[in-house]
């Protein structure tokens, strides 16, 4: 009940604590929803379960993305460096206040369109190409309002976060020396750099934020344009909604269907090639210092590189379209595949960096922030270069929408390659965020990180040859066209749910059922500091 | 015309060699680091290289590509080649119109699969009887989707919408629709 040891006492946490370790229960839970649904989907696609119909699968199919990326993923990332950026800027967050209503929306709003898919199997998958979430002949237009609703919260969340976050960067608090809010946020965002190469050496400014707070900045500028695009996105498809509603039915017609799919995949790119891999690449550098207790290897290069990957995913949208035959040729093969392969030598730079810092400092314990750490490098290793070789012409032709886009790079991409890194992340910053409570189990997180690494690499690997195969995604096979493949993907999948229950029952050992319940408590400490003057 | 299944091979090949090498590498990487050793200074110019391998790495797929997988070309440049087939085929209500003509075609024929969508998106894709996919595209509404192919070799093939188009649409195949002879 009160954990390992009585050590954890949720009474010692400042609010910046509870903040972090809300954000983080949160998205833990939603990622065991995610697990969870996602071996419903796997048992189907071995044999269809009659319990479940079409319409529940995917509808299933439809909740699963976007509650592991908002629910699980933006909440732990959120949390994170809603944290770590003033641990960085050695000052205050901005705003406690509205830290915690980030958490509010980002957990309430997906909530929300989760329980509506639940009820009512809205089922437009996230992709949502028009004008399938406006085809009220399969939908209710109720509930998808409330979906979209449900979303909508989510956004309003994130733009708070991102506002929390530049706020932090630039703001001088009360006693505090005062530096420029325009320089700070020049320096985070890149501009600084980009105006100084017109400088002489001599007259070029130093940095004036850290590299980790460089990138949590980067990869929010991305972040807030992703979350205007979906907002935007939303409404129109509200619009069309509260018309039916009403009893208007408007003409589909009225939104050209590859318009608006250029749009969407511009701005769902922001996450996919945009933040996701800043904030990986940004994770990486942080954990391999924060490891090591060394200087990150080539810091100006892997500045350079994080600049280089925010202005590379604002152009490589075009890779979603390869198969779109009305799409501009010269759109097809600059930013499919020219540009789209860019992030070969971006993510190839921050994978280099990563490893020669935790090469210079050996030899090395392998901790868990450690192993978790080589994880998620090997999931990405994995996963990039599985992407470059889809966002090729001649390729596409022969790998969209098979469960190979879905296997080898979308889950590889973001089970082992990111989640891994969050794990890493997790268990470095225990001690930190619980004031030095001690791990239930390494027993447990040894298991943890095989079951995981064994079960997310196995799956995206048997999910891959079945697409090879010509196993579509988004596709039930009722003849058991591909069971040998599904069975083996399933006993990977299964791994993942055992690696997460441990994972789970660990972390609930090591704090108490107490201290989870102790960590949603208002703070009894009054301090904007992160961490308590005497922890004891 | 090579056949996209030789790409598909290829492909596996590849990949799964890159994908052992990759885990090796980061296994061995981790055993490694747990031993003592000198770090050493890493060269600037070992840096320089690997930015280049990468650089290359990333253009050359694509030119190699370009070259050696026949339908790339032809496919960017449809518009200036005469098909020997057109077959014009609707999407509509979640289900597959084909034309009055069957659908067949000779080997090694160009043949152009020009596809309407009347109402959502969809997908058309061609499919051997192995269930193996020959190729496929995006169907958009209000908008041109045209396929153009040869086939390599003769079988009867099915046609399959490969993009989800909600639950009512799921299963949109015609079997047996495209039979294509010596």
């Amino acid at each position: 009940m009160k954990g390992t040891e009585g050590l954890f006492k949720p009474d010692s946490l400042t609010p910046m604590q509870k903040l972090a370790l809300r954000f983080v229960v949160v998205g833990i839970l939603y990622y065991g929803i995610v697990v969870v649904e996602g071996m419903i989907m796997r048992i189907y696609q071995i044999k269809p379960i009659p319990m479940f119909n079409s319409e529940h699968y995917f509808s299933i199919l439809t909740a699963h993305p976007l509650v592991g990326i908002f629910g699980s993923s933006y909440s732990i990332v959120f949390g994170a460096f809603l944290f770590l950026v003033p641990f960085f800027m050695k000052k205050p967050l901005w705003s406690i206040k509205l830290g915690n209503w980030t958490f509010g929306l980002v957990t309430g709003g997906t909530f929300v369109f989760w329980f509506s898919d639940f009820i009512s199997h809205f089922a437009p998958l996230y992709t949502l190409y028009w004008p399938l979430p406006a085809d009220f002949t399969q939908f209710n237009p109720l509930s998808g309002a409330i979906f979209i609703l449900g979303i909508a919260l989510v956004m309003v969340g994130t733009l708070l976060f991102v506002f929390n976050i530049f706020k932090t960067i630039t703001y001088t608090p009360e006693g505090y020396e005062k530096i420029s809010g325009r320089s700070l946020l020049a320096s985070a965002t890149g501009f600084s750099w980009a105006e100084s190469i017109f400088r002489k050496k001599s007259k070029r400014r130093e940095n004036l934020v850290s590299l980790p707070v460089a990138a949590i900045a980067r990869g929010s500028v991305d972040t807030f344009l992703n979350a205007l695009i979906i907002t935007f996105t939303g409404v129109l498809i509200l619009i069309y909604m509260v018309a039916a509603i009403l009893g208007h039915n408007l003409e589909h017609s009225l939104i050209d269907a590859l318009l608006y799919k250029n749009w969407f995949w511009w701005g769902l790119d922001l996450i996919a090639d945009g933040l996701v891999l800043i904030f990986v690449a940004g994770t990486w550098y942080i954990l391999a210092t924060l490891i090591t207790g060394k200087d990150l290897y080539m810091a100006k290069i892997a500045r350079l590189a994080l600049w280089v990957e925010l202005v590379v995913s604002w152009t490589v949208w075009s890779h979603h379209l390869l198969s779109d035959q009305a799409q501009p040729g010269i759109l097809k093969i600059v930013s499919g595949e020219l540009v789209t392969a860019f992030e070969l030598i971006t993510q190839g730079l921050a994978f280099f960096i990563t490893l020669i810092t935790l090469w210079s400092a050996r030899p090395l314990k392998m901790s868990n922030p450690l192993k978790f750490l080589l994880g998620g490098l090997l999931g990405f290793g994995l996963a990039v270069p599985a992407g470059i070789i889809q966002a090729d012409i001649g390729l596409n032709r022969i790998l969209h929408n098979t469960q190979w886009i879905v296997g080898p790079h979308v889950h590889v991409a973001i089970l082992v390659g990111l989640t891994m890194t969050l794990y890493s992340a997790i268990y470095l910053l225990l001690p930190i965020l619980t004031n030095g409570a001690k791990l239930y189990s390494q027993k447990l997180a040894n298991f943890h990180f095989w079951a995981h690494l064994i079960g997310g690499v196995g799956m995206g690997a048997f999910m891959g040859m079945a697409g090879l195969k010509g196993m579509l995604r988004r596709t039930i096979y009722y003849e058991g066209e591909y069971r040998i493949y599904m069975i083996l993907a399933g006993i990977c999948g299964s791994l993942l749910l055992l690696a997460f229950l441990a994972f789970l029952y660990n972390i609930i050992m090591t704090v108490g059922v107490k201290g989870v319940i102790g960590i949603f408590m208002p703070s009894k400490l009054s301090t904007k500091e992160l961490l308590p003057e005497n922890p004891k | 015309m090579v056949d996209s299944e030789l790409v598909l091979n290829g492909q596996t090949i590849a990949y799964t060699c890159y994908a052992i090498v990759v885990i090796l590498f980061i296994f061995g990487f981790g055993y490694l680091i747990t031993k003592p050793g000198k770090a050493g200074v890493l060269k600037t110019s070992l840096f320089v290289v690997l930015v280049v391998i990468l650089t290359v790495l990333g253009v050359s797929l694509h030119i190699a590509t370009s070259k050696t997988i026949p339908w790339v070309k032809m496919d960017l440049n449809r518009s200036k080649i005469k098909p020997d087939k057109v077959f014009t085929i609707t999407m509509e209500k979640h289900q597959i119109l084909l034309p009055e003509e069957k659908l067949e075609a000779k080997v090694g024929q160009i043949v152009v699969f020009d596809v309407i969508s009347k109402d959502l998106t969809y997908g058309f894709g061609i499919f051997r009887q192995n269930h193996s996919m020959v190729c496929q595209m995006q169907v958009i509404p209000g908008h041109k989707n045209d396929l153009m192919w040869k086939f390599e070799e003769a079988g009867i093939y099915s046609i399959r919408s490969t993009e989800y188009s909600g639950p009512k649409g799921h299963n949109m195949i015609i079997n047996d629709a495209l039979i294509i002879t010596e």
